[in-house]
């Protein structure tokens, strides 16, 4: 197969790496071609999940067929290249919605899997996993496997969350979930500082299948933490009165035609536009209705919005503290934030439900924060470093999908049953053929390795 | 109106680009390649996707006493034929095609399969006075260059035989057009080096379909490729000799 040597980056654009590229257009050549690969398919992950420096990465973005539509129980079963973006228009017609979705479309059915991407529903319903009826797993001996909570169960959880590092995900079969509409019924609620933002998340009276927090994260002080929690659903027929209730219409992209400057996103711009989008959305008490695109992805329909953060790029962390720490450590993240005076674009505030079953997945009872923080100087990632202390201290843990700089002893106390997802991995995968730039940062899967004898 | 439309060699990411923009319009199809297992699974995304009835089957262009059969069984299950895209070819490995043998394999997949089945659907179409017939032809085939001149040799042939083509059946009404593509996003040209403004095969696969509605015998996708190879065509003999291409 044709390959292609050339420097990629995850979403983020950092770290930039030289990789060797093969794009399989064929379901039979989709599998382990070197010592070392990673399938990468859409590149969405923030960092350096989906690169393996100067190994091999299998795109898998033209594996994306749509096997099969049950229209009647909601269930799609494709190849893992297919992203959420194609998926929307075909299933919405047909009155189903994705269970759980992230906020991109732009990711591939695989990477959602891999990572075990959640919503803004987790609190409800769980992550992207919990309704993922099985998925068909190529190993590194190039064999197919099925794997799903009933069968091969060991494989499948540790697939779940995985990172890559198990085998290439070949196909999907996924539990959709009934809509009515294709509208959202919204509401916007003000919150004066972070305090009242966890009480409008929490109150029974406001909660919906779906909320989300914007915080503006210069505010300080008594005002630390101020920000809109924002409800939502999907619309029944009796909340649209509209003539096309399923209609599935994508909105046009236009996408920045070249990288903002560094500077461009400084304290300064982030604070004007915090304080009009504050006064803005905080007056959207009453409900509202929203297509599904401008509520689940607002910031798809400006292609490349990451160019916003200049050609260093930069970095999203996101974290997640346990419930009865929860206030009082996002209170010290957003104190020490605020301290260092590097403001975030966008922080996002959500509430999670109980932890999946994954053994590495990233959700736990609690709630997530997360920050976009451009990389103007080295001074970002000792900040990091000390967001990381706060994390480990009140007992969190930091999201892998958009990691470019934990350490690996961090890794290990953040994700307690790495252990038992090695036993697994060394079963499946004794050479440790599945590696990538995160996996080796993190030291994922290298004990194998040594217990090789190599 | 929808049409039936039997596109050969339809695993090729040019071909699922074309199949994709007939099945958007409505149109049922029949897929034919050697991989029946891809087959499979783009058939079932396209009826997915499109809702089309979408069929698939056996074919290989370089068995040609295999033709006659394959095109009866097509005809059959789809009961009339609106059309044909003729998707498939090789490559090959022009350092290797030195080799009579290799070259004979890329001749007979580009040219000799081509007329074989092409000549079958010619028939097939002109007592009925309509249809149309795409043949994905190459830019390679406009002019000979040592880096690739058995593949443009062969496909330069299939663009005589489809003008030819073209000439002997505007008399009963059937379309016959010539698809050249430049530099398109697939397989065959992955990790080449020296692209440049790469087409992805869904926009080229639009740009066949919507050649149908329109007068253009001949059809350089992207449409600039036309300029690019009048330019190359046109370069004296005694120079394009000791150039490096």
């Amino acid at each position: 197969m044709p390959t292609l040597i050339s420097p990629i980056s995850g979403w983020g654009r950092y770290p930039v790496q030289s990789c060797e590229l093969e794009r399989p257009e064929r379901y039979a050549d989709l599998r382990p071609t070197t010592d070392t690969v990673i399938a990468r398919g859409q590149g969405r992950s923030y960092g350096d999940a989906s690169l393996n420096e100067d190994g091999r990465v299998i795109l898998t973005e033209r594996i994306d067929r749509m096997l099969d539509l049950d229209v009647k129980q909601g269930i799609l079963r494709a190849e893992a290249g297919v992203t959420l973006a194609e998926i929307l228009p075909v299933i919405v017609k047909q009155g189903w919605f994705l269970p759980v979705t992230p906020g991109t479309k732009f990711v591939s059915l695989g990477g959602c899997m891999a990572a075990d991407v959640h919503g803004k529903n987790h609190h409800h319903e769980g992550s992207f996993a919990d309704h993922v009826l099985g998925i068909e797993l190529i190993l590194a001996d190039g064999s197919q496997k099925s794997c799903s909570a009933a069968e091969n169960a060991d494989i499948f959880w540790a697939t779940v969350g995985g990172m890559g590092l198990t085998g290439i995900i070949g196909e999907v079969t996924l539990k959709l979930t009934p809509i009515q509409t294709s509208q959202m019924m919204v509401s916007h609620h003000a919150a004066r500082n972070l305090e009242h933002l966890f009480q409008l998340l929490q109150d029974p009276a406001l909660d919906d299948r779906y909320s989300v927090a914007w915080i503006d994260c210069l505010a300080n002080g008594d005002h630390l933490g101020r920000g809109i929690a924002m409800f939502g659903h999907h619309a029944s027929t009796a909340e649209f009165a509209g003539k096309n209730p399923l209609s599935a219409k994508a909105k046009r992209i236009r996408s920045l035609p070249f990288d903002f400057p560094s500077w461009a996103l400084n304290p300064l711009s982030i604070s004007a536009f915090n304080k009009l989008y504050y006064n803005k959305e905080s007056r959207k008490h009453s409900p509202f209705l929203s297509d599904y695109d401008t509520y689940f992805y607002p910031l798809d329909s400006i292609g490349q919005w990451n160019r916003l953060y200049g050609k260093r790029g930069f970095v999203q962390y996101q974290c997640v503290i346990p419930d009865k720490t929860a206030l009082v450590g996002m209170t010290a993240l957003l104190g020490t934030l605020s301290e260092s005076r590097r403001a975030s674009f966008l922080a996002v505030l959500k509430r999670f439900g109980a932890q999946g079953k994954g053994m590495l997945s990233f959700p736990l009872a609690g709630y997530t924060l997360a920050l976009d923080l451009p990389i103007r100087d080295k001074g970002l990632f000792s900040l990091l470093d000390k967001l990381d202390n706060i994390v480990l201290k009140y007992g969190g843990r930091v999201y892998l999908a958009k990691d470019a700089r934990l350490s690996a002893e961090s890794f290990t106390t953040m994700y307690p049953r790495y252990d038992e997802w090695l036993k697994i991995k060394k079963a499946i995968d004794p050479t440790n053929r599945f590696s990538s730039s995160l996996a080796r940062r993190l030291e994922i899967g290298r004990s194998n390795i040594e217990g090789a004898g190599k | 109106m929808s049409r039936n439309v039997l596109i050969l060699g339809a695993t090729s990411a040019i071909a699922r680009g074309t199949a994709a923009a007939f099945a958007a319009r409505g149109d049922d199809l029949y897929l034919a390649s050697r991989d029946l297992e891809e087959l499979k699974r783009i058939a079932a995304d396209l009826h997915v996707r499109y809702g089309v009835k979408v069929r698939y089957g056996l074919f290989d262009a370089t068995a040609t006493e295999t033709h006659v059969a394959f095109l009866m069984k097509v005809i059959k299950d789809m009961q009339a034929l609106s059309g044909v895209v003729l998707a498939f070819g090789l490559l090959g490995d022009q350092q290797a095609a030195r080799e009579f043998s290799v070259a004979e394999k890329i001749i007979a997949s580009n040219f000799t399969g081509a007329v074989s089945i092409l000549s079958l659907c010619a028939n097939y179409f002109e007592p009925f006075k309509r249809g149309f017939i795409i043949g994905i032809s190459s830019v390679a085939g406009d002019r000979g260059r040592q880096s690739n001149y058995v593949y443009g040799a062969a496909k330069g042939a299939l663009s005589l035989y489809l003008q030819g083509l073209r000439n002997r059946l505007f008399a009963s009404g059937v379309r016959v057009i010539t698809i050249k593509p430049g530099f398109v996003d697939t397989a065959m040209t992955f990790g080449m080096p020296g692209l440049f403004l790469v087409a992805s095969p869904q926009t080229i696969g639009k740009q066949i379909v919507k050649s149908l509605s329109k007068s253009a015998d001949v059809v350089y996708l992207p449409g600039f490729w036309r300029y690019i190879m009048l330019i190359i065509k046109h370069i004296p003999e005694t120079i394009f000799k000791r150039m490096k291409m």
